[in-house]
């Protein structure tokens, strides 16, 4: 492990949410570059050349997705910000707002001038106080050093960011949701098409990205594309990652690597290995907990975005969480259904009754009041939600437990068998 | 109608219509004003941002209702918020609700009597790595244990 941190290159320094702290360390070159060399559609093809690929949860190639935007439209377009980090086991674009505010608004400031907006909106999920109190704090400071506001430096380019708080719904990270949600409404995902670039915030041409990607259009900017397609497993897979881990390490927390870093090295050598030496690793899910469950036996996989689609998962936000031989993977499922229940917007038939499904034959499996055919059962109501739902929300809940059950077949039926958890149970459901 | 709220909330509402391209999109952050000067968001204060902001209240008890942030009854003076969600329940949420339950005389989803405490579950408050964790109305408090809880309920006192 020799991974140099970019993204996380100036968080240890005190005060490294300060624009002093920022511009010491070379902030807003990049911006100050771009404005002055590139036109808008240039730096599009600049940070399509570069590979970056979205780092919410799709991977959707960052610089692919600005040009979806209509090249004639009177209309304003809007940058919107996804802030609204809620995906379980994911914690990292809260460490950039918390510690370097600067480097997210440069991006920001650089994704509007991409995509010629002139309002942009910065949608942090509403537990996050401290992480709106820096960012705001981080606005003022832009806007009276010329970075942010009217003619930003010198160029003629205006730009204005507002800072939205939401209030508690996980999805509200969906983007259409997200976009409900600013318009002041419940977060009800919309049908797509027409895609947000065409019809998205008050009906105009809406750009939504998520932090760490902004993070990562600073860093093109400074460096340039082909510095940044040098990283990481080019070509598809390029540039700096954060890796959030949790759960059975000894230090967890979020990591810098290069995309394709392998899974069990960022266990062991940056997470510094299991909490209790003498529990074997169980099981890994890789990127949050939306995504498919690997075994043991399957975590001897690389990092990135093909890499864990061939592995049958997927990166997603990376907010990886670790299991070891303590855990019983039945309540863990259970756990994990009781967040999608609770957080299920209602809209679609499928998921409102289908996550409530789950969370009721779990809860008796858990319980030792599982019958012959509920695991089966499982199986197949997660077949009935899965694509049948306005947004992916269905599929984040089916994948787990489909995945969960797959690989841990036998401990499921055991618990029918049993009639009884074999386990402690750890969580509160 | 009567104002049910500060002449400078009212006033810093009015603000937030200007900002938006859309009054509509004023709503959220005029309902996190509201709770902030309240405590909560009662039924007299949804007529007033409905009035407010030109929709119906109807529309806006959807909205309260739909986010788990906005209450609409009131909460402790310390509204204790434990995480539950799966990076958090395996370093041990269970223990943690379970002393809380024992050291507060309450059960989660319910209020001291004084109005000193209340206590929920809630879901992924973003900082797996400090799990077990809480937020104590805006305030995080990490790598818990029954001792590090009892220190924290102490200052509070």
């Amino acid at each position: 492990m020799a991974f140099e941190p970019i993204l996380l290159r100036n968080i240890a320094k005190p005060g490294s949410e300060t624009i002093g702290s920022y511009l010491a360390s070379g902030g807003y070159q990049g911006l100050r570059r771009v404005l002055k060399e590139f036109a808008p559609e240039a730096f599009v093809e600049e940070v399509k050349a570069s590979g970056l690929r979205g780092r919410g949860g799709a991977g959707f190639p960052t610089g692919a997705k600005w040009g979806f935007l209509p090249k004639a439209t009177d209309r304003p377009r809007y940058l919107c910000v996804n802030a609204d980090e809620s995906e379980p086991g994911t914690f990292k674009d809260r460490l950039l707002i918390e510690k370097d505010p600067h480097l997210v608004l440069e991006g920001i400031v650089l994704s509007a001038y991409a995509i010629r907006s002139g309002t942009a909106f910065f949608y942090i999920r509403g537990e996050f106080h401290e992480g709106a109190r820096i960012f705001s704090r981080a606005l003022e400071e832009a806007r009276s050093g010329g970075f942010l506001g009217k003619n930003i430096l010198g160029s003629g380019f205006n730009l204005e960011v507002i800072i939205y708080r939401g209030a508690g719904a996980y999805i509200c990270g969906e983007e259409t949701a997200l976009l409900e949600s600013l318009e002041g409404k419940r977060g009800l995902p919309r049908l797509k098409p027409p895609f947000p670039a065409v019809v998205g915030l008050y009906g105009c041409p809406t750009i939504i990205n998520n932090v760490e990607t902004l993070a990562n259009v600073t860093l093109i900017a400074e460096r340039g594309a082909a510095w940044y397609a040098g990283i990481g497993r080019p070509p598809k897979n390029t540039g700096p990652k954060l890796f959030c881990l949790s759960g059975h390490v000894k230090r967890p927390g979020v990591y810098e690597a290069a995309l394709g870093v392998p899974l069990m090295e960022l266990i062991h050598e940056y997470a510094l290995g299991m909490m209790h030496p003498d529990r074997p690793l169980k099981a890994v899910v890789p990127g949050g907990s939306s995504m498919k469950i690997l075994p043991a036996s399957k975590c001897d996989v690389l990092m990135d975005f093909d890499s864990l689609a061939a592995a049958g998962t997927m990166l997603g936000s990376a907010g990886g969480f670790v299991m070891d031989s303590s855990t019983c993977i039945v309540d863990a499922l259970l756990n994990i259904a009781r967040f999608y229940a609770h957080e299920s917007c209602g809209q679609c038939t499928p998921c409102r009754e289908g996550t409530g499904w789950f969370v009721k034959v779990l809860r008796r499996l858990e319980h030792g009041e599982g019958r012959p055919g509920d695991v089966d059962l499982l199986l197949d109501v997660a077949r009935k939600v899965e694509g049948n739902t306005i947004c992916p929300f269905g599929e984040a809940i089916a994948w787990p437990v489909q995945s969960y059950v797959e690989e841990f077949r036998e401990e499921f039926d055991d618990h029918v068998a049993r009639r009884a958890c074999p386990l402690a149970r750890m969580a509160a459901s | 109608m009567t104002i049910p709220v500060r002449p400078e909330t009212d006033r810093r509402i009015d603000e937030l219509l200007r900002r938006f391209p859309l009054r509509e999109s004023a709503l959220l952050p005029a309902l996190h004003l509201i709770q902030e000067e309240q405590g909560y968001v009662s039924e007299e204060s949804m007529e007033y941002a409905a009035a407010k902001i030109g929709v119906s209240a109807a529309f806006v008890a959807g909205v309260v209702s739909f986010y788990t942030m906005f209450h609409r009854s009131p909460v402790g003076r310390h509204h204790i918020q434990v995480c539950q969600t799966l990076p958090c329940a395996l370093r041990g949420t269970r223990r943690i609700m379970k002393h809380l339950e024992e050291r507060l005389g309450i059960r989660r989803g319910e209020t001291t009597a004084d109005g000193r405490f209340s206590l929920v579950a809630v879901e992924c408050l973003g900082a797996c790595d400090t799990a077990p964790m809480l937020q104590i109305n805006d305030q995080e408090f990490g790598r818990l244990d029954p001792q590090r809880l009892d220190e924290i309920l102490e200052r509070l006192r």
